[in-house]
């Protein structure tokens, strides 16, 4: 038993933040802010929305375009590090907003901004395992909400989206060729929302201090994101035989535009093979990819047959790579 | 222009662990102080935010030695005050 992708759904709320706002709350500007990190908007979700609500637009998107109904699934996994609670999972809060009417399998995931590849190599896993037949996966953040305004290093990267794909069983090879997922927590203080959960629970002192805000190193980041997508860039591709001239896509987090610059051009990768959408949306965490992969499959930028590479790299330290051979077959749209 | 110096070594011997005796203006960030590309972005970000101003990808590869890098950043931080 296999699995092939047979559909891409995604949600981006309205509402944006440009960085013409920003330069208003802030002192910054258009220019600081696109130079460091070639974003000029992000969008923000609606204030009485949360992350289930985006992610279940982008699950009826993927739906729709499978051509299954929500009763045919049987299991719904969400990667988020930006959960609508601690308990329930957003993946039941999802469940219970597409209607379903039975009990099936839901639960969350998370492993930061390489989340919905961590959840692809889960989710595939089960399904070759024939043990579900057919399963949405969902990467869906509401970052907005975690960053502090205050900071104007890190509140100006990030957004929020949902982005989801649904994977079905099949007979035969497969979309799913590889993955490879990496982590090493002796970094773990680089990213990361100290406040708020157990360690930390909330309190006055947690809230003074903003320690239920996003931290982060961005100068210290930079480095070793850059060497682990490389590096889990290369040996996806050997793991399939692929060499970056067989590569028709490059589908990476859109983390920041130098990162992506640098790994682009350690690899040899072409501006002509990486979609991206990193200046409209910005850093939209386990969202970022399967946004990306739902875009190009609408814009008819991706065609059955074609081979894909998806990186991603995130707070943990974790970082990912996954080899995509794309089956979706749709008319393209006139 | 010797205090930009200054700030400006004391930032490089920081980001690429380079002896104080080596940092000449006419050092090479790559050939002659060890740098690799990811270095130079990475020191590009010490020294964006050391001087709070921003510099363009295409700038960046106009500095190769120090004296580049201490030259341009006294044409920007002037412009800026």
């Amino acid at each position: 038993m296999n699995a092939a992708i047979r559909g891409t759904g995604s949600s981006l709320p309205e509402t944006k933040l440009t960085n013409a706002d920003f330069a208003r709350m802030l002192d910054t500007s258009d220019e600081w802010i696109f130079v460091r990190t070639g974003i000029r908007e992000r969008r923000v979700l609606e204030p009485e929305q949360a992350t289930s609500d985006s992610a279940t637009r982008a699950a009826q998107g993927a739906l729709e375009m499978a051509g299954v109904a929500p009763d045919e699934l049987d299991l719904i996994v969400v990667a988020t590090a930006t959960p609508d609670m601690l308990v329930p999972s957003t993946a039941n809060l999802v469940q219970r907003n597409l209607h379903i009417g039975r009990p099936i399998a839901s639960f969350d995931l998370n492993a930061a901004c390489s989340g919905f590849l961590y959840a692809l190599e889960t989710v595939h896993s089960l399904v070759a395992a024939g043990r579900y037949q057919r399963a949405l996966l969902i990467g869906a953040e509401t970052l907005t909400r975690f960053v502090d305004y205050q900071d104007r290093q890190v509140s100006i990267l990030f957004g929020d989206a949902a982005g989801a794909i649904l994977l079905e069983a099949e007979e035969g090879q497969g979309d799913v060729l590889a993955t490879i997922l990496k982590a090493d927590p002796g970094f773990s203080d680089l990213i990361s929302i100290p406040g708020g959960a157990a360690a930390r629970p909330p309190s006055p002192y947690t809230l003074t201090q903003r320690e239920h805000f996003l931290r982060m190193d961005g100068r210290q980041v930079f480095k070793l994101a850059v060497q682990s997508m490389e590096q889990v860039a290369r040996d996806t591709l050997e793991r399939v035989g692929w060499s970056i001239e067989d590569l028709d896509h490059v589908v990476l987090h859109q983390a920041n535009r130098r990162i992506l610059n640098a790994v682009c051009e350690r690899l040899g990768i072409p501006d002509s093979k990486r979609p991206t959408n990193l200046s409209r949306v910005g850093n939209t965490g386990a969202a970022s990819i399967p946004l990306l992969l739902d875009e190009c499959q609408r814009a008819a930028r991706f065609r059955p047959g074609d081979r894909i590479l998806a990186v991603a790299f995130g707070a943990g330290l974790t970082w990912a790579g996954a080899a995509l051979r794309w089956s979706i077959d749709l008319p393209v749209p006139a | 222009m010797e205090a930009l110096t200054e700030r400006v070594n004391v930032i490089i011997g920081d980001q690429l662990g380079v002896e104080r005796a080596n940092l000449v203006p006419e050092a090479n960030l790559l050939d002659d102080l060890g740098a690799d590309s990811l270095d130079v972005v990475e020191l590009v970000m010490a020294l964006e935010e050391e001087f709070g101003v921003e510099v363009p990808d295409e700038d960046v590869e106009t500095m190769r030695t120090i004296n580049d890098i201490v030259q341009y950043l006294g044409s920007r931080v002037e412009a800026t005050q």
